[in-house]
C-alpha cells in the first residue's frame, strides 16, 4: 500500500437512496458514463502495457511498442522464466525475493496486530489513571515520519543499546566479529515495521474496542473473569472483522515497502523483499525491458489478488479507519 | 522449493514463539488473584506496545534531532550547519519538493472528485472504481516501473517502445524528447505517476462522502431551481468541504514522505530530487548521518502541522455530524 496519512476517515453511512434519487441514477446522463470509461482506460492502459511487454520476446519488447502486439502476436514465457531463476543477462532470479517478501510481511501483519490488540484493550477496558494520556501520546506518534527513526534504529540493532550500564537493547556481536547477530535475518525487519505499524494499529483498533457493549463486559467481571480470560474469550473473537481488515493493509503496506527494506535489508538475496530487488535492477539493469516488466508484474501479482479477492475489506477499512502512512 | 520453505518456515517459526510467549504470560499472569491483577493486566496488555513505541520511535526521533546538529560521522557538533546546508545549498531541492506537495495533491483531489461526481451519476460504477483504484494497490516501484515504459525513450528514426513518444508523434511531433531527462518538465511526469496512484483514493473517500450528503438537502436545492454547476458549486462542495481538505492534506503527507518514485525513476538526477530521496541518498549512500538526520527533521516539521491540521478537520466534521 503506497499511500500515507494517518487520518481516521470516519464516514457516516450512506443515506438510503430515496424514490427520486434513484431515478435521478436510472436516467444517468451517458455523457458521464463515456468520460468515467474513458479515464478508466486510460487508467488501466499503462499497466496492459507492462503485462504485454513482459510476455513479448525480448527483440521485439525492446525495439517495438507494445501496441503493436495486437497486429503481430508474438507470446512467450520466457521472460519470467529467465527473471524467476536468473539467467545470462541478470544474474540471480527473483524467486528469493519473492518468498522474502511473504515471509518478512506475514509476521510484520501479524505482531503489530495482536499487540495493538492487546493495547488498544487495555486502553479501553483497563481502567489507570493515565490511560487518556497513553492514549493521546500514542495517537500523536502518528505523526513521527519513518525517516526520523531510521538511522538511529539501525545502529540500535547493529551495536545495540544502553542507557549508562543497563543494556536495553543487546549489542548482539557475532563472537570475534564487528557483524551482529541480527544481519541476514528477518528480525530487524519484523521489529521494526511492528514498531512503525503500532501507533495507527492501536488507534484504529481501540475505536472499535470503545464500542463493544458495556454490559457485556460488565458481566463478565462480574463473574469473576480476569482480563486475560475476557480477552481471549470474548473480546478477540468479536474483534476478528477489525483485526482482519487491518491485517490486509498492513500485508499490503509491508509487501510494498521500499524504505524499511532497504534500510534494514539492504539487497541481499537472503532477506531483501522484492521491492528492494525491483528497485535495483531497474537501476542496473533498466534497458532490459522484457525482463523488468516480467519481474514487475510477478512483484505486483500478489498485491493484486488480495486487492481484488478482499476489495470489500479494503474500501471498508480504507473509509471506517484510515490510510496508512 | 528448499530456500523457499526455509524462509517461509523460519517466519512461520516466529509467528508461533510470539503467540506461544503471550498465551504463556497470560496463562501465568491470569493465575494470579487480588489486588495485583489488574495492574499486572494492564502492565501486560499495555507493555509491549508501549516498549516497543518508545524503543522505536519516540528515542530514535530524540536522537535524530541530536543526530542533526552534529557532523557526518556523529562526532563532533557544529550545531545548525547542517540546516544552514540544507537552506542554503538544497534550494532547487526545497523548491522541486513544494511543486510536488502542491500540484500532485491539488490534481489528485480534483480529479478523483470529479470522478466521484461523474460516478454518482452511474449505474454500474464498481468495476470502474475498482480500476482507477487498483493502482494503490501496487508499490510505488512497480507503478514506476510501469511509467517508465510508458515514458521511454527511443530515437525518432526508429520504431517507439514508449506509449508517451508514440502518441506524440501521432499527434504530429516529429522529435519526442527523452522524457526522463527533460528538466524541468520530467518532474512533472513523475508527479503524473503518483497523481495515477492517489486518484483511486481520492475518488473512493469522496464518492463516499458525496454519497452522504442527504437526500432531502439535494432534493430542496433541486427544488430551489439549482442544478449542475450551481448544485455543484452551492450544494456538493459545502456539504464535502472538511472530507476534500481531509484528502488533499493526506495526499501532501504521502507526497512528502514517499521517495520510491523519484529513486527508482531518476534517483533523484537531472533536477528532480526531493527532500526524502536526498535524505536517504544522504544517510544511506553519502553516510552523512548529520545531513541524514537533518534532512528527516525538515521533513518532520512540514509534516507535523499538516497533520495537526487534518486532526483538526476531522473533529470538526465529526462535530458537525
Amino acid at each position: 500500500m503506497s499511500v500515507e496519512a494517518h487520518e481516521v476517515i470516519a464516514m457516516p453511512q450512506p443515506a438510503k437512496e430515496s424514490i427520486p434519487e434513484a431515478a435521478r441514477r436510472k436516467m444517468s446522463s451517458p455523457w458521464a458514463s463515456a468520460v468515467v470509461v474513458l479515464i478508466t482506460v486510460i487508467w488501466t492502459v499503462p499497466t496492459l502495457g507492462l503485462l504485454i511487454t513482459s510476455l513479448r520476446p525480448a527483440a521485439d519488447a525492446q525495439n517495438t511498442g507494445w501496441w503493436t502486439w495486437f497486429t503481430s502476436p508474438a507470446v512467450t514465457l520466457s521472460n519470467y522464466g529467465e527473471v524467476l531463476t536468473g539467467g545470462a543477462t541478470i544474474p540471480g532470479g527473483i524467486t528469493p525475493y519473492f518468498w522474502n517478501s511473504f515471509a518478512i510481511a506475514l509476521p510484520a501483519a501479524i505482531f503489530p496486530l495482536i499487540l495493538a490488540t492487546m493495547a488498544a484493550y487495555a486502553l479501553a477496558w483497563i481502567p489507570f489513571k493515565w490511560s487518556t494520556g497513553v492514549f493521546f501520546a500514542i495517537f500523536a506518534l502518528q505523526v513521527v515520519p519513518l525517516q526520523m527513526a531510521l538511522l538511529p534504529l539501525l545502529q540500535m540493532f547493529n551495536l545495540g543499546w544502553s542507557i549508562g550500564p543497563i543494556p536495553i537493547f543487546p549489542d548482539l556481536n557475532k563472537p570475534g566479529s564487528e557483524q551482529s547477530l541480527l544481519a541476514g535475518t528477518y528480525i530487524p525487519l519484523w521489529i521494526a515495521h511492528t514498531m512503525f505499524a503500532l501507533p495507527l494499529a492501536i488507534f484504529l483498533i481501540h475505536n472499535f474496542m470503545a464500542q463493544l457493549p458495556r454490559d457485556v463486559m460488565e458481566a463478565a467481571k462480574v463473574d469473576g473473569a480476569s482480563h486475560f480470560l475476557i480477552f481471549r474469550k470474548i473480546v478477540l473473537p468479536l474483534a476478528v472483522p477489525a483485526i482482519a481488515s487491518f491485517a490486509i493493509f498492513q500485508f499490503l503496506w509491508v509487501w510494498n515497502d521500499l524504505l524499511v527494506a532497504l534500510t534494514f535489508a539492504g539487497g541481499t538475496p537472503d532477506v531483501a523483499p522484492i521491492t528492494a530487488y525491483l528497485s535495483n535492477i531497474k537501476g542496473t539493469y533498466g534497458a532490459q525491458l522484457h525482463l523488468i516488466t516480467a519481474g514487475a508484474f510477478i512483484a505486483i501479482i500478489v498485491p493484486l489478488i488480495v486487492f481484488f479477492a478482499l476489495q470489500r475489506f479494503f474500501v471498508r477499512g480504507l473509509l471506517a479507519g484510515s490510510v496508512k502512512g | 522449493m528448499g530456500d523457499a520453505w526455509s524462509k517461509l518456515s523460519s517466519a512461520f517459526l516466529a509467528i508461533a514463539v510470539f503467540f506461544a510467549l503471550i498465551l504463556i504470560v497470560f496463562f501465568i499472569a491470569g493465575r494470579i488473584r487480588g489486588r495485583l491483577q489488574t495492574p499486572l493486566a494492564g502492565i501486560i496488555f499495555l507493555g509491549p506496545a508501549v516498549i516497543l513505541l518508545i524503543m522505536g520511535l519516540v528515542v530514535p526521533a530524540i536522537r535524530t534531532i541530536g543526530d542533526s546538529l552534529y557532523n557526518a560521522s556523529g562526532k563532533e557538533f557544529i550545531g545548525m550547519a547542517n540546516y544552514s546546508w540544507v537552506f542554503e545549498t538544497q534550494t532547487d531541492v526545497l523548491v522541486n519538493t513544494l511543486l510536488w506537495i502542491v500540484i500532485a495533491p491539488v490534481a489528485s483531489t480534483a480529479l478523483g472528485l470529479t470522478l466521484a461526481l461523474l460516478l454518482d451519476r452511474m449505474k454500474r460504477e464498481s468495476i470502474s472504481k475498482s480500476l482507477i483504484f487498483m493502482p494503490m494497490a501496487i508499490s510505488f516501484v512497480g507503478a514506476s516501473i510501469i511509467w517508465s515504459l510508458v515514458y521511454e525513450y527511443r530515437d525518432p528514426s526508429q520504431q517507439q517502445v514508449g506509449l508517451l513518444s508514440q502518441i506524440v508523434m501521432w499527434l504530429g511531433v516529429q522529435d519526442p524528447p527523452n522524457w526522463i531527462l527533460w528538466s524541468p518538465f520530467n518532474n512533472y511526469l513523475l508527479m503524473v505517476i503518483m497523481v495515477w496512484i492517489q486518484v483511486g483514493f481520492a475518488m473512493v473517500v469522496l464518492s463516499a462522502a458525496i454519497k452522504a450528503i442527504p437526500s432531502e438537502v439535494v432534493e430542496a436545492a433541486e427544488l430551489d431551481g439549482a442544478t449542475g454547476w450551481k448544485l455543484f458549486s452551492r450544494v456538493t462542495i459545502p456539504m464535502i468541504r472538511s472530507t476534500l481538505t481531509v484528502v488533499l492534506i493526506t495526499i501532501m503527507i504521502a507526497v512528502l514522505k514517499i521517495f520510491d518514485i523519484v529513486r527508482t525513476m531518476t534517483n533523484g538526477n537531472f533536477g528532480t530530487q526531493v527532500v526524502a530521496n536526498e535524505m536517504y541518498a544522504q544517510a544511506f549512500v553519502q553516510f552523512d548521518v548529520g545531513r541524514g538526520s537533518a534532512l528527516a527533521v525538515v521533513l518532520f516539521v512540514a509534516v507535523v502541522p499538516l497533520i495537526i491540521y487534518n486532526v483538526w478537520q476531522l473533529r470538526k466534521e465529526r462535530a458537525i455530524r
